[in-house]
């Protein structure tokens, strides 16, 4: 019973988690190419209650950066001006959902106030925007490769399970080779093999391509281990005796046995690839500018004086830890849960 | 020896299988090295192709294949094309940084995970190894990214250690104990990098290999005969559980490689991974499949070593 609510509650995060990448539209205060090339490298603003003079306000408000004239470079707040937060603010337009035009965003102040709650980057764009619409590629690609690779997995590995014999040998040798390379080495060799100026959309589709077939190699060989048990049961032997056909049999008896694996491992798998598309996005490899992922987001951190200097940089990778946690907790519940039925 | 023998033909059929589909892959993309040069208007077509057919790049696939086979046999890995070389020398040095780093790393790993992992596994109620549990857990979900940049961070930050390469500037003519010493500081903060990345796997992986051990028959049977605590542990739990510890040894080499690539990277140590970037945004194809191809062979060899370690400790094998 406890299994079953630890995965209720982690399928529940999930769903919440997902919803926010996915309306990030609508939560972002800022399109992901808005720039203010005034405020490059802003610290995150502060949401204040209480004014200068020690007034208290319902509303809360901000309050605008200025140059610092002393020193070159950093930012002073400007306290004689409060802008207060207004929820469902009119800004810039964007797809609802990826479907519908829209222009009104939860929260946003008026100008010329700005709000950015972690910070900009260097071209003054809003990082808090950024990281929620850079969450629809990455999160997007590792769930497509995850689904990929899951799927390809499955179907090698029933029919290797399945036949045997000089099919299972051959499918599961073609595993081996997989399996033995260091991914990330493989995932360069395929890459180079990309051209480097090809469309969004296309570099998109090729990385999902690429991350999900190098990795159908280790799902495969679990769904072959369960439908080499399965296919000896008497429920299977019963109904080949009856004259079921090869396709039924898998269909109906033996593919619904592989499902508690296969969940478990796209659980796994998600956010490992999601790491791989921040891997590759990191370097410069991934989707390029100005669409953000989680990768390109992190890659200023390559210069040192990013690195040193503005820490909410950092927000975009600490902020995916609870993500990937709650899969991890996904995955673990789903194989406690399924120990729990076969005992 | 018939192990062995079969062991090594599967190794080297692994290898060609690698080596041909990375080759084939960047042979079917569209797009070459010369696809900038193209760009250029002072340089006419007519000397692409030349400096396309001089280089080998318009015969078929496996014709190109087998030479690049041949120039391996002969130790040059191809021709580097953004070098102006040959690959073997280019990649040597690099590969045997790269070894220093992963070895480095592997040490340290191993150091701190078995024996932390055999105490947990021992003392596996208590409130300390509870805490190892979690600390591994959070360390694990940590992105290896995050990692390497927040060291990166405290290299920049603190100045206790070098940010980046392998070599202090003025060490020119220093003595071989204070080159060493220089190394050693260099390599401190990668190894430890990495060797952070594989330290949760690895004391999952030896906790519970510990635990199936300890909690098998015939170790209770030991124990009800009267067999000491620490005999117990060292003479009969222990040499058991080596198996699995070094199956699980080859089987890191793979991991180890894997993450020592985006360390040399962000922490700029001059291995292998540096020069894979470099090739693959120029394209230059020989020096990638050659780095890919050097990297399945670690692998392989870290697989086999393991292979025949366990043919030496485990007579079982040695049966069939």
């Amino acid at each position: 019973m406890l299994a079953k609510r630890k995965l209720g509650t982690a399928l529940a995060l999930l769903a919440i988690f997902h919803a926010t990448i996915l309306f990030a539209g609508f939560l972002a205060p800022y399109s992901y190419q808005t720039q203010d090339r005034e405020l490059p490298f802003a610290p995150p603003t502060r949401v204040h209650w209480v004014d200068a003079s020690g007034k208290w306000h319902a509303r809360p408000f901000v309050y605008r950066f200025a140059d610092d004239r002393a020193n070159p470079g950093e930012y002073v707040t400007d306290f004689s001006i409060r802008y207060p937060i207004h929820l469902f603010d009119i800004g810039a337009p964007y797809k609802f959902a990826a479907l519908f035009s829209a222009r009104v965003h939860l929260f946003g102040v008026a100008d010329p106030g700005r709000i950015f709650l972690m910070g900009t980057d260097a071209y003054g764009r809003d990082q808090f925007s950024r990281f929620l619409f850079g969450g629809q590629l990455s999160l997007l690609a590792g769930l497509l490769a995850a689904l990929l690779s899951v799927l390809m997995g499955t179907a090698i590995g029933g029919i290797a399970g399945f036949y045997g014999g000089w099919i299972d040998e051959i499918l599961m040798r073609g595993g081996e080779l997989f399996l033995a390379l260091p991914w990330l080495y493989l995932l360069f060799a395929v890459r180079a093999a990309l051209p480097l100026h090809v469309s969004e959309t296309q570099v998109f589709l090729l990385l999902v391509a690429v991350i999900g077939m190098i990795g159908w190699a280790r799902p495969a060989r679990l769904v072959r281990n369960v439908v080499l048990s399965v296919k000896e049961g008497n429920s299977v032997v019963a109904a080949r005796g009856f004259g079921a056909s090869d396709l039924y049999l898998f269909r109906r008896h033996i593919l619904p046995e592989t499902y508690s694996v296969v969940f478990t491992q796209i659980a796994l798998l998600i956010p490992q690839y999601v790491l791989a598309e921040v891997t590759l996005s990191f370097l410069g490899l991934g989707v390029g500018e100005p669409m953000p992922s989680w990768g390109s987001l992190l890659s200023s951190l390559q210069q040192y004086y990013v690195l040193s200097s503005y820490w909410w940089m950092f927000l975009p990778a600490i902020l995916m830890i609870p993500l990937f946690l709650t899969y991890y907790a996904a995955a673990h519940a789903a194989q406690e849960r399924l120990k729990s039925v076969t005992l | 020896m018939r192990y062995i023998g079969r062991r090594l033909i599967h190794a080297t059929l692994l290898l060609l299988g690698v080596s041909f589909f990375s080759f084939a892959l960047l042979q079917w993309a569209p797009g070459d090295f010369f696809d900038d040069l193209r760009l250029d208007p002072r340089v006419s077509a007519q000397t692409v192709e030349g400096l396309r057919s001089q280089s080998g790049l318009n015969r078929s696939l496996p014709v190109r294949y087998a030479s690049w086979l041949e120039s391996v046999v002969h130790g040059d890995f191809g021709f580097s094309l953004a070098y102006h070389g040959p690959v073997g020398p280019l990649i040597a040095l690099r590969a045997r940084n790269t070894l220093i780093l992963t070895g480095t790393a592997m040490l340290m790993a191993w150091l701190v995970a078995v024996p932390l992992g055999i105490w947990t596994a021992v003392n596996r109620r208590g409130w300390i190894s509870r805490v190892f549990g979690a600390a591994t857990s959070t360390l694990l979900t940590i992105p290896e990214l995050l990692l390497f940049l927040c060291l990166l961070l405290l290299a920049v930050r603190t100045g206790w250690f070098p940010a980046g390469g392998m070599r202090s500037a003025n060490s020119g003519n220093a003595d071989l104990s204070s080159e060493g010493r220089d190394l050693i500081v260099h390599v401190f903060l990668p190894a430890l990098g990495l060797a952070l990345v594989s330290l949760p796997v690895l004391m999952r992986h030896i906790r519970s290999a510990m635990i199936d051990v300890l909690d098998s028959p015939f170790l209770r049977a030991a124990r009800g005969h009267g067999v000491g605590r620490t005999r117990l542990l060292f003479r009969y739990a222990l040499p058991t559980a080596a198996n699995s510890l070094i199956a699980l040894w080859g089987f890191s080499v793979g991991g180890m490689l894997s993450g020592s690539l985006l360390a040399e990277i962000v922490l700029s140590w001059p291995g292998l991974g540096p020069l894979l970037i470099e090739a693959t945004l120029s394209r230059d194809i020989y020096v990638v499949v050659s780095i890919v191809l050097l990297s399945a062979v670690f692998l392989v060899f870290g697989n086999l070593l393991a292979d025949l370690l366990l043919f030496a400790t485990d007579p079982r094998i040695r049966v069939d």
